[in-house]
């Protein structure tokens, strides 16, 4: 990392500090929204664009994620035991569906997850001993965290960003491990990746489990966050919804979820004068950007940016001296 | 008995419509590699055609049907090959994957917006006589549906198996480059394999919807249900799909009765688990292998 990038992160990471001051509960909302999701698209893109798998159930262990912490919450245990079991158990619950999946077709695990996540959201609704069926959960109490509260708005934004720069953090680390390079070469060229002896199954398997994960830590900021959660929040609609983030911030690339994170969040916010048909203008822009560039976003800057930049040539009038 | 009766027939004959989204859900999957998330809606929209031709223009109700025929095959045949799936080939699976996505949810909120989002009556297509054979009441509709998509899929193994058009779609699904390279015209072949599903998406749409009323969001389940089809069936085989089909369409309607309404739409999805886990290829298919 050069110090112009380092600089630029710290600024970055300023502005997330210093963008909630003196705003609206409304802004503030939003943007926590903005980093859970982002925590929870950081994950999918390490299962959709490092290790080149779909998963159509990242909403769904955000759902898990959410309900255990909340169960757990409500009858009074502490949040970070609370998201700890909620990370360890998708983290579970993600090798158990991984597994028999990936034994079969690259394409099988987002037809699984598919038909998981609309399981999982009958059992949400169905069990209503448990979950509250289609009314949900409220209450869930914000948590301490070494005797400071997160009760308010703002403070709970810190905590959110507190436990981003942590996902982050862990994200990029996973990534520039002797490991997680291993998930960039499986996506490049999994017959080579084998050749060299990488397990490309137990891979891809860990990058799906670790990716749910990431979505587990996000319901369980989810559920003190709102405050209120019911089956509806985490239906297959959402996944969709994840899976875009990732695809049009530009999957494979580590910031790629954040912005494509921010967009899908803020893209309502812009396109409100369109009234219904912002759905409609924001699918036909996504089919659009998959045509032209399947890089998403950064990639489409990439693009543009490599085409304005000053490239090395060789020199033309060489050419003729090499023909004698 | 009676009871029993009367659930396999209407579950075969939902099954058979499952099985008509299926198997263009399949042909589409040979013959290009495209797995189209937007199945459902491509079922979901032909009706609306037919609304559009009866209360907009004041067609009759068969010219309708004609008019959404010809309109499927332009918009979910043509463009959908022209606009969406060809740009995204050269990129891999992956775009086309999320593209479709996309579709899906474009055709699902045009609709809403465009024309509404209250479940729409649909013309029966059948007169709605109710048979009452040994204690069990046997409609005319599950007859008649049953029978008309069974004759579509007949036709369409007779066409893909008998003529040459079929034989050289086959050769293309097979191995696109030896086709090529034995005279057959690769691009028209797949675009025979579009138009084609958006024929048996129309005739599906058509038999369901006075069942289930036309709706935005029928899509939805119709799209999963053609997955699970076709996978439970076995990827790479029409008659897989069929099968497929109608094994959903019976478990779907046994299960609401025997074992729990609220879990209905939970049994075709622990099928689908179940089938993957133990006969990955499905019950009719053939092993492709691994690509690594």
């Amino acid at each position: 990392m050069n110090p112009f990038k380092l600089l630029l992160l710290a600024v970055g990471l300023v502005a997330l500090f210093v963008a909630p001051i003196g705003q609206g509960n409304y802004i503030i909302y939003t943007l926590n929204s903005w980093l859970l999701f982002s925590i929870a698209a950081m994950g999918l893109n390490l299962t959709l664009g490092y290790a080149g798998q779909v998963s159509l159930a990242q909403a769904g262990f955000m759902g898990i994620g959410a309900y255990v912490t909340a169960l757990m919450t409500l009858a009074g245990i502490h949040w970070i035991f609370a998201a700890v079991l909620a990370i360890s158990s998708c983290f579970l619950v993600g090798l158990m569906l991984g597994y028999p999946a990936l034994r079969v077709q690259h394409h099988f695990l987002a037809f699984v997850t598919l038909a998981f996540n609309t399981l999982l959201f009958l059992v949400l609704r169905n069990e209503e001993e448990m979950t509250g069926g289609s009314l949900g959960l409220v209450g869930m109490p914000r948590p301490d965290i070494f005797g400071l509260s997160t009760g308010g708005n703002l403070q709970f934004y810190y905590f959110t960003l507190v436990c981003f720069v942590c996902a982050a953090g862990v994200m990029w680390w996973i990534l520039r491990s002797p490991w997680g390079r291993a998930f960039m070469a499986l996506r490049e060229n999994p017959i080579r990746a084998e050749s060299l002896g990488l397990k490309v199954r137990r891979q891809t398997l860990l990058a799906f489990a670790i990716g749910s994960a990431f979505g587990g830590l996000a319901g369980a900021i989810q559920a003190p966050l709102v405050q209120f959660i019911e089956p509806h929040s985490f239906g297959l609609i959402h996944s969709l919804k994840l899976l875009l983030m990732v695809v049009v911030g530009g999957s494979g690339f580590f910031f790629g979820p954040m912005l494509g994170a921010a967009v899908v969040i803020l893209l309502p916010e812009v396109l409100r004068f369109t009234e219904g048909y912002y759905l409609i203008i924001y699918s036909a822009l996504v089919i659009v950007l998959m045509a032209y560039s399947p890089g998403g976003l950064i990639g489409l800057g990439q693009k543009l940016f490599d085409k304005f930049r000053p490239k090395q040539q060789a020199r033309h009038d060489l050419k003729q001296g090499v023909q004698l | 008995m009676a009871e029993f009766l009367q659930l396999i027939l209407s579950g075969l004959a939902a099954g058979s419509i499952y099985a008509l989204a299926a198997v263009g859900f399949t042909l589409l999957w040979q013959a290009s590699q495209t797995i189209n998330f937007a199945q459902g809606e491509f079922v979901m929209l032909p009706a609306f055609f037919v609304l559009v031709g009866m209360t907009v223009l004041g067609l009759p109700l068969w010219t309708s049907i004609a008019f959404a025929l010809v309109l499927s095959l332009i918009v979910l045949g043509l463009m959908f090959k022209k606009l969406v799936v060809e740009p995204m080939l050269p990129h891999g699976t992956l775009p086309l994957v999320i593209a479709t996505i996309a579709l899906g949810v474009l055709l699902k909120e045009s609709v809403k917006e465009f024309y509404g989002a209250t479940a729409q009556p649909f013309p029966a297509i059948f007169p709605q006589t109710v048979y009452n054979v040994a204690g069990a009441s046997i409609s005319l509709q599950d007859i008649g549906n049953l029978t008309v998509s069974m004759l579509a899929i007949v036709g369409l193994q007779l066409f893909l198996g008998r003529t040459r058009t079929g034989r050289c779609m086959q050769a293309t699904a097979q191995n696109p480059n030896v086709a090529e390279i034995l005279g057959v015209n690769v691009k028209r072949m797949v675009l025979y394999t579009f138009l084609i599903n958006a024929a048996l998406a129309t005739v599906a749409s058509v038999l369901i919807s006075p069942i289930y009323l036309a709706k935005f969001s029928n899509g939805e389940t119709l799209g999963l249900v053609a997955f699970i089809a076709a996978i439970v069936g076995g990827f790479n085989q029409i008659r897989g799909a069929l099968v497929g089909g109608l094994l959903i369409g019976v478990i779907d309607n046994l299960s609401a009765v025997y074992i729990s309404a609220q879990y209905r739409s939970a049994m075709p999805l622990i099928l689908l688990i179940i089938i993957i886990l133990v006969r990955p290829q499905g019950l009719l298919g053939t092993s492709e292998g691994r690509s690594v």
